[in-house]
C-alpha cells in the first residue's frame, strides 16, 4: 500500500467569528454560544490522509489537531470535528457530506 | 499509469493513464453521474398528490439506494423533523456538486485526449489540474470509493477476505479497482498536500 503522504501545510487553528444578529435579545446570546456540534463517524472506505487533508482544508486546523481528530475517529469511531449554533453546524455537516465523510449533528452534551 | 504528483514549475497537478485506465475511470465516473440523476427522491406518499406535483424543493427521505443513502447521510439521526428539513434543503446542492465533480474527471480526461471510443493501443493520457479541478476530482474519487464499497459491502479489516478470492472472480476484479481508486487518491492527496 502507498505510505501516507505528509501535507507540508502548517495553519494554525482558525477559530470561526463569533457572529451576532444585531437583533438578538442576551438571552439568545447566552443560549446561543456552541450549543451545537458536528460529529464524524469512521467508515471503512476513507483514507487516514483524505480525512486528516479535509480537517486541515474545511476547519483550517493545524496538521496536528487535524490528525488527532482523524486518529479519533479511527480509533473510537467517532470525533467531534466543531462545535457552534445550529446554522454552522448544518454548513460544517453539508460540507463534510461534499467530502464524503459520514457526519452527523447534535446537540452539546 | 504515474502517480499523481505537483509540477514543480507549473504548479499544476499531473498524472498520466494508459487508454484503458482513463476509460475505465471514465465509465466509473459515468455511472456515478447516471445514480445522482436517476434515483432522484423517495416518492413522498404523504402528501396531497396535486401539492407534491407543485412542490420541487429537495427530498425529505433517505434514498433507497445504499449507495446514494451512504452519499447522503442522515445529518440528525434522532430527529426524524429536523433530518427531513436538512435534506431537503442540502441534498439537492450536494447531488449537483457531485454530479459536477465526476463530470470535471470525464472532461478532463477527454481534454487530455481520451476518444469517446478506445480503438487505440498504447494511448497515454496526460492530465493537468489546476487546484480547483484537483479538488474536485479528490472528492469524486471518495464518492466513487463509497459507491464501489457500499456495493462490495466492503468492511473494516477486510483485505484478507478480498485477496484470499481467485483472479477470476468478478467481485475481487472490482475490489482490485476499488483499491486502484484508492492509490490514486491517495497519490493525489500527497500531491495537493505539497
Amino acid at each position: 500500500m502507498p505510505s501516507v503522504p505528509t501535507p507540508l501545510c502548517h495553519h494554525g487553528p482558525v477559530t470561526a467569528p463569533v457572529e451576532v444578529e444585531p437583533t438578538t435579545t442576551p438571552d439568545e446570546i447566552t443560549q446561543t454560544a456552541k450549543p451545537w456540534v458536528t460529529i464524524v463517524w469512521n467508515d471503512p472506505v476513507n483514507l487516514m490522509s483524505y480525512v486528516t487533508y479535509v480537517f486541515q482544508k474545511y476547519f483550517g486546523y493545524s496538521k496536528k489537531k487535524a490528525e488527532k481528530l482523524m486518529l479519533e475517529v479511527h480509533e473510537d469511531g467517532k470525533s467531534v470535528v466543531s462545535s457552534g449554533s445550529r446554522e454552522e453546524m448544518e454548513r460544517d455537516v453539508q460540507a463534510m457530506h461534499e467530502y464524503g465523510l459520514w457526519a452527523t449533528m447534535d446537540k452539546q452534551e | 499509469m504515474s502517480a499523481f504528483h505537483r509540477h514543480r514549475r507549473s504548479k499544476l497537478i499531473i498524472a498520466n493513464f494508459t487508454g484503458f485506465e482513463a476509460d475505465l475511470l471514465r465509465s466509473l465516473a459515468g455511472q456515478l453521474v447516471e445514480l445522482l440523476r436517476n434515483e432522484a427522491a423517495v416518492p413522498r406518499d404523504d402528501v396531497d398528490p396535486f401539492e407534491a406535483m407543485l412542490d420541487f424543493s429537495g427530498p425529505t427521505q433517505a434514498p433507497e439506494d445504499p449507495v446514494l443513502a451512504r452519499l447522503f447521510p442522515t445529518a440528525y439521526p434522532e430527529d426524524e423533523e429536523a433530518a427531513a428539513e436538512f435534506r431537503r434543503f442540502t441534498e439537492g446542492t450536494l447531488r449537483d456538486g457531485k454530479a459536477a465533480a465526476a463530470i470535471a474527471i470525464i472532461d478532463g480526461l477527454e481534454e487530455a485526449g481520451l476518444p469517446p471510443e478506445l480503438t487505440e493501443d498504447g494511448l497515454v493520457i496526460d492530465v493537468e489540474l489546476d487546484e480547483a479541478t484537483a479538488e474536485a476530482w479528490l472528492r469524486s474519487f471518495t464518492d466513487l470509493r463509497l459507491a464501489l464499497a457500499t456495493r462490495l459491502e466492503v468492511e473494516e479489516g477486510d483485505e484478507a477476505y478480498w485477496h484470499s478470492l481467485p483472479d477470476d472472480d468478478p467481485r475481487a476484479q472490482a475490489h482490485d479497482i476499488y483499491e486502484w481508486v484508492g492509490y490514486l487518491q491517495e497519490t493525489l492527496v500527497g500531491a495537493l498536500s505539497k
